[in-house]
């Protein structure tokens, strides 16, 4: 029942010579919401901006279905990248353009659509994160929670199969998080979309994630995989325990 | 062994056998007088290593931070002697805090290392630093080619909304500051120039030596330098903020050339507006020149003309203009591959935005020197 979606097979993460992540293997089914986890500098962006076509790994590969997303050439790349979604952390809207603006761009970009069409469909992205009648506002002068909903805008734009977030929570009040974290679930009950998110909000991780990695700062590499609940219950890692309780359950010799 | 108390803050140093006893008193705080070491480190590696060292501190008013470091480093000397340390004398608060200062040990890898290089090894550092300004440059200028070239396949795209906008800024609005710069350039020359041939009664040739200086040189260099301050600064602030906030990141993952996207409209519309701009530094740096002319040395204005027709033919305008559009793409280059390669904190922009203008500068001057060597030798 469980398709494979995206597929990581030894991958490697390093900058230069030095190696943030190494020998990470781990698959994301279709329909996942899969959640990157791991302290703060563990590379959990750095694995992000690796499975979004930002990065080349120094080893290892990231295949989409079939694909590799490292194997083919830079126009192949690009079509799969047009089959995700990335909301980024601070949102990343282009800030000399309007909301609406950032979100027709990808959709003049690539379908065959007119202005007036576009402009609805601009309309009904915004009305689905809760921003509708903000299309002719310029990214500076909304919140950042607004910010990033309109990101999600954005990202969804061209309705993709996946959906990528970069800490969706991160320096949004509780409520704003939820909120999101509930928009996250919806879409992907509603789109059947795939979404995979980094984030080390342990509330979110277990309101959303069905699937998991944890990525270790010290080993240098991935300790623990599979449904987070799973993981409090289950794992006799301390170093996962420690983080999945907010480190209640004290590991030894940490 | 006593010491002389000083004001505020009193230590006292009591040494009995294998027992160094540190009494703390008075007002250990950063306002209070500043301590002096008193010769405890001397006495702390007298010491035997079975001695313990404890603390006293029924006196002590007032501490903070000043305290802590007091202690943190009398600790360390202790301990790399191997005595024992006991803190029970000191104050709970002053206990908890260096616990927390002692919980996790100093990473040994998380030190930076500052060396300074040698004659030899800087100069080889500077080499390098030329090389990979010079590679990434051409690797730069051959993306925007193939950006140029794409654009006539109709397959690069920018919003013309955005096009328009620069070619605004860096044309109309580029306006008064080019007036200012050229108008007194165009009068230091007439200046200058007048003073010397005055010697000889030969004010007359003052237009003949402002016009050929304006227009093959100063209105083209002027320009340049000008839009590198300017626009090529503006250009790599732009798009380094962009890569600090991921956006030109959001552009590479929706499958837009951030090249095509970002660059190319920018380098187009300085290229553009580049031309225009010199010759309109050329009239102003000549208009310079004639005030002076005409007020100072006596010069009727259709002198002036006259004498300017017979010294400064098309050739002149067409080197000047071509010298300027030259300097248009460099510093549009510059600016924009600064920004790209800008880092990703709010500092990086400001090094970007720097490192623009200088290199935008250097780069005029040095294809200046190149131009004028060319076109003196071919005698254009």
């Amino acid at each position: 029942m469980a398709e494979p979606h995206i597929r990581v097979a030894g991958l490697t993460l390093a900058y230069g010579s030095f190696i943030i992540q190494r020998d990470l293997n781990f698959t994301v089914n279709r329909g996942d919401v899969f959640i990157i986890m791991g302290g703060s500098g563990c590379g959990k962006s750095t694995l992000l901006r690796h499975m979004i076509g930002l990065q080349k790994p120094a080893a290892g590969h990231v295949y989409f279905g079939e694909q590799g997303l490292w194997d083919v050439s830079d126009g192949e790349r690009a079509r799969l990248m047009r089959r995700c979604g990335v909301l980024y952390q601070s949102g990343a809207l282009w800030s000399s353009m309007t909301l609406a603006e950032n979100i027709a761009l990808p959709l003049a970009e690539y379908t065959r659509l007119n202005p007036a069409e576009i402009r609805e469909l601009v309309s009904l992205k915004l009305a689905l994160v809760g921003l509708a009648g903000f299309e002719d506002y310029y990214p500076a002068e909304i919140s950042g929670g607004m910010q990033k909903r309109a990101g999600l805008a954005r990202a969804m734009a061209l309705d993709p199969e996946i959906l990528f977030f970069d800490e969706p929570s991160a320096g949004l009040d509780p409520i704003s998080a939820k909120l999101l974290d509930d928009l996250i679930l919806s879409l992907r009950d509603s789109l059947g979309s795939t979404i995979v998110v980094v984030t080390h909000e342990l509330a979110s991780i277990f309101a959303i994630g069905n699937n998991s990695v944890f990525l270790d700062p010290e080993s240098r590499t991935m300790i623990a995989s599979g449904d987070p609940r799973k993981l409090l219950a289950e794992s006799g890692d301390p170093r996962v325990q420690a983080f999945l309780t907010r480190g209640i359950a004290h590991p030894d010799g940490h | 062994m006593t010491q002389e108390p000083e004001p505020g803050r009193q230590l006292s140093i009591n040494l009995r056998d294998d027992a160094l006893i540190l009494s703390l008193s008075g007002h250990w705080t950063l306002s209070s007088a500043k301590p002096e070491d008193q010769g405890l480190s001397g006495v702390i590696e007298q010491l035997p290593t079975s001695a313990a060292v404890s603390f006293k501190t029924e006196n002590l008013e007032d501490w903070d931070s000043v305290l802590l470091t007091f202690l943190t480093r009398t600790i360390d000397a202790c301990s790399k002697r191997g005595l024992s340390v006991h803190l029970d004398g000191l104050p709970a608060g002053v206990q908890g805090l260096l616990k927390l200062a002692y919980a996790v040990p100093a990473r040994s890898d998380a030190h930076h290392e500052e060396t300074v290089p040698g004659f030899l090894e800087s100069v080889g550092l500077r080499a390098l630093a030329v090389w990979r300004l010079t590679a990434s440059l051409l690797g730069f200028i051959g993306e925007a080619t193939q950006s140029v070239l794409r654009l006539f396949g109709g397959r690069a795209r920018f919003r013309s909304v955005d096009f328009w906008q620069f070619v605004e800024e860096c044309g109309a609005r580029a306006l008064p500051i080019v007036t200012l710069i050229s108008l007194l350039v165009g009068m230091i020359l007439a200046f200058v120039g007048a003073h010397q041939l005055s010697m000889f009664g030969a004010e007359i040739y003052i237009a003949g030596a402002v016009g050929i200086g304006m227009v093959r040189e100063m209105g083209a260099m002027m320009t340049g330098i000008i839009m590198a301050g300017r626009t090529g600064a503006a250009y790599a602030a732009q798009i380094g903020t962009m890569q600090v906030n991921e956006e030109v990141d959001a552009l590479r993952t929706m499958g837009i050339d951030p090249v095509d996207f970002l660059v190319l409209p920018r380098v187009l519309a300085l290229v553009l507006m580049m031309p225009v701009l010199c010759i309109y530094a050329d009239v102003m740096g000549i208009l310079g020149g004639a005030l002076v002319g005409i007020s100072t040395y006596g010069i009727s204005s259709s002198e002036f003309m006259g004498e300017l027709r017979k010294f400064v033919h098309f050739n002149d305008i067409a080197v000047g203009i071509f010298k300027c559009s030259v300097f248009g793409v460099l510093v549009a280059l510059a600016g924009c591959l600064r920004g790209m390669e800008c880092g990703r904190s709010s500092a990086a922009v400001g090094l970007a935005t720097t490192s623009a203008v200088v290199t935008a500068i250097t780069l005029i001057v040095a294809s200046d020197a190149v131009m004028t060597i060319i076109t003196t030798l071919l005698n254009i």
